[in-house]
């Protein structure tokens, strides 16, 4: 039986238009159904048309050229730093470091506040279910500090154990270090909690938003985060810019990041004075056209409304929910609708992830398979790998018919 | 695309001639590939005069790595090791008679890599071996 179509909350058909990519046919008469904002989203007409505006009216280096196009340049950057600031409610712009992605700006932290306030023994707590970038990075650490790592478990609805979580913190640990969200089981974590209960127990918050701030409305002030990463380009933004938040008397006292131009106060031969935030932390030139195409972006999701986003993605993903849950052979992983973000992913018995999502591509349905850089929270589900269909603001729930459809057309190709 | 997933894909992904491991064996080696996790251990066994008597593989992966293998380890049956080692991706690409786009591609060569790594005595298998 087939279930009650519900209708879009946003307008989805001028949506649309607003990114050229979505006209695409990726082969003769078959449009791109783009399932794939997870892994990166695709970027409306304003952001290009600011990035390209950029080069052809303002580009040049900033910082420290006195002339026309370079205070331009400079205001521009320095104006999407403001508008990213505003964005996720810091108290101030210059707590807000511009870096490559996510993945640098964990590391940063990693290798900076990481290094100067870990010793040997001191507990790092995170998650089952981090990207790698959240893991990785503090397995180096780790590695180099003698630090002991524990992980908060996810059960089998794809939940964090919190029960062992406040076990956990009875060790008194020095960093409790989560994703906002999860990229493969959608699983909205209770952030604003968690950081809570790190807190009480003197350990400091680094909250992974990749998969949060572009979906759903995220203020640092309210969560109490002490650092809040996030990308770009998974934001409507391009590819090359990411952002570290962090509390101001924290990034006041980490020692800089990498070395070099801009981040500095003052240099002689045998030593150098680090600039003051957020400069100390922006070492050569920076990916200033992406920096102000990131600050369009969240112009063109804040005209749109993060709400309105959030509402739609919902729509979507308890339809997606429902409608994979009709069709015989399909394992959809992660908690109910209610708790997750616009993420399914699955596996269809006997249909390795990556054959499903190549006869998917046929119909132009764009998922992803494999691991989803999340390995050990594959090793929990024990599974090699899963195809997993994501949305944002652009999916329609016609776009979830579609993805159902292909799967059928799986099955058939499968002989199941 | 539907030609993809030829009937022979399916058929050998679905009802392997060649699955299994071989002990004793002469040759084994495995590997994964790391985009996907997908991992693949092939054993071999040789006749008296150095001709590959039986080969198997096990392991986990999608159609068309484990259709590869498939078709590849019934090819090389009879072959010397000196022929095994000569193999290129483009004799997995004709067994398989499709066309494959690059990330594809990893999946069709794994048994091909880890094939040849065992042919050579390696300690780990490199891609060079199926460019
Ligand atoms: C939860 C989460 N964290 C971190 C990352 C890494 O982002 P990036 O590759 O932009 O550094 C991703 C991207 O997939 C993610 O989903």
């Amino acid at each position: 039986m087939e279930s009650l179509k519900p209708t879009d909350v946003l307008d989805i058909e001028r949506i649309q238009a607003d990114f050229p990519i979505l006209a695409r046919e990726v082969k003769p008469g078959v449009k791109v159904v783009y399932l794939d904002s997870t892994a990166t989203t695709q970027k409306p007409v304003q952001v290009i048309e600011t990035m390209n505006e950029y080069y052809r009216r303002s580009n040049a280096n900033i910082h420290r050229g006195i002339h026309v196009l370079a205070e331009e340049a400079t205001a521009l950057y320095e104006d999407a730093r403001v508008t990213v600031a505003k964005f996720i409610n810091a108290p101030a712009a210059r707590q807000i470091i511009f870096t490559r992605n996510t993945t640098e700006s964990i590391n940063l932290v990693a290798q900076t506040w990481g290094r100067v306030n870990l010793n040997p023994a001191d507990v790092v707590i995170l998650t089952e279910m981090e990207h790698h970038s959240n893991l990785v990075p503090w397995q180096i650490l780790a590695a180099q500090k003698n630090l002991q790592l524990e992980f908060i478990p996810v059960d089998a609805q794809g939940y964090l154990d919190l029960e062992v979580y406040r076990s956990l913190l009875d060790l008194n640990p020095k960093l409790v270090a989560f994703t906002q969200m999860s990229n493969v089981l959608g699983t909205i974590n209770p952030a604003m909690e968690m950081t809570q209960m790190a807190h009480d127990s003197g350990a400091i918050v680094l909250i992974d938003g990749a998969q949060s701030v572009p979906h759903f409305p995220v203020d640092v002030q309210e969560l109490g985060a002490d650092f809040l990463v996030f990308s770009g380009h998974k934001m409507c933004g391009p590819t090359g810019v990411g952002v570290l938040y962090g509390r101001k008397k924290l990034l006041e006292e980490m020692p800089p990041f990498l070395g070099g131009g801009d981040m500095i106060k003052r240099v002689q031969l045998r030593s150098f004075i680090p600039n003051s935030i957020p400069y100390k932390f922006e070492a050569g030139t920076p990916a200033i056209a992406e920096a102000i195409g990131l600050g369009a972006a969240v112009d063109y999701l804040q005209q749109v409304g993060l709400d309105a986003i959030a509402a739609q993605e919902q729509v979507v993903v308890d339809y997606a929910l429902e409608r994979l849950s009709e069709v015989p052979g399909v394992t959809v992983y992660g908690p109910e609708a209610i708790d997750r973000g616009g993420v399914t992913a699955f596996n269809l018995d006997g249909v390795h992830a990556h054959d499903v999502a190549q006869v998917l591509d046929g119909d132009g349905v764009a998922v992803r398979a494999g691991h989803h850089c999340a390995m050990p929270l594959h090793d929990k589900l024990n599974i090699p790998a899963s195809a997993r269909a994501s949305y944002y603001l652009y999916n329609s729930v016609e776009d979830v018919d579609k993805l159902i459809d292909a799967i059928y057309k799986v099955k058939k190709i499968f002989r199941l | 695309m539907d030609d993809f997933y030829r009937e022979i894909i399916i058929d050998r992904y679905q009802n392997p001639h060649f699955k299994g491991e071989l002990d004793p064996h002469d040759i084994t080696f495995e590997d994964s590939n790391p985009l996907c996790g997908d991992e693949l251990r092939i054993d071999v066994r040789m006749n008296g005069e150095d001709k590959i008597e039986e080969a198997r593989f096990s392991g986990r992966g999608c159609a068309i790595s484990l259709a590869s293998a498939d078709l590849l380890l019934e090819y090389v049956q009879g072959k010397s090791i000196e022929e095994v080692k000569a193999l290129s991706k483009d004799d997995v690409l004709d067994l398989l008679g499709i066309e494959l786009g690059p990330v594809r591609l990893k999946c069709a060569l794994l048994s091909l890599k880890v094939l040849k790594a065992g042919a050579y005595g390696l300690d780990e298998a490199s891609d060079e071996l199926v460019e």
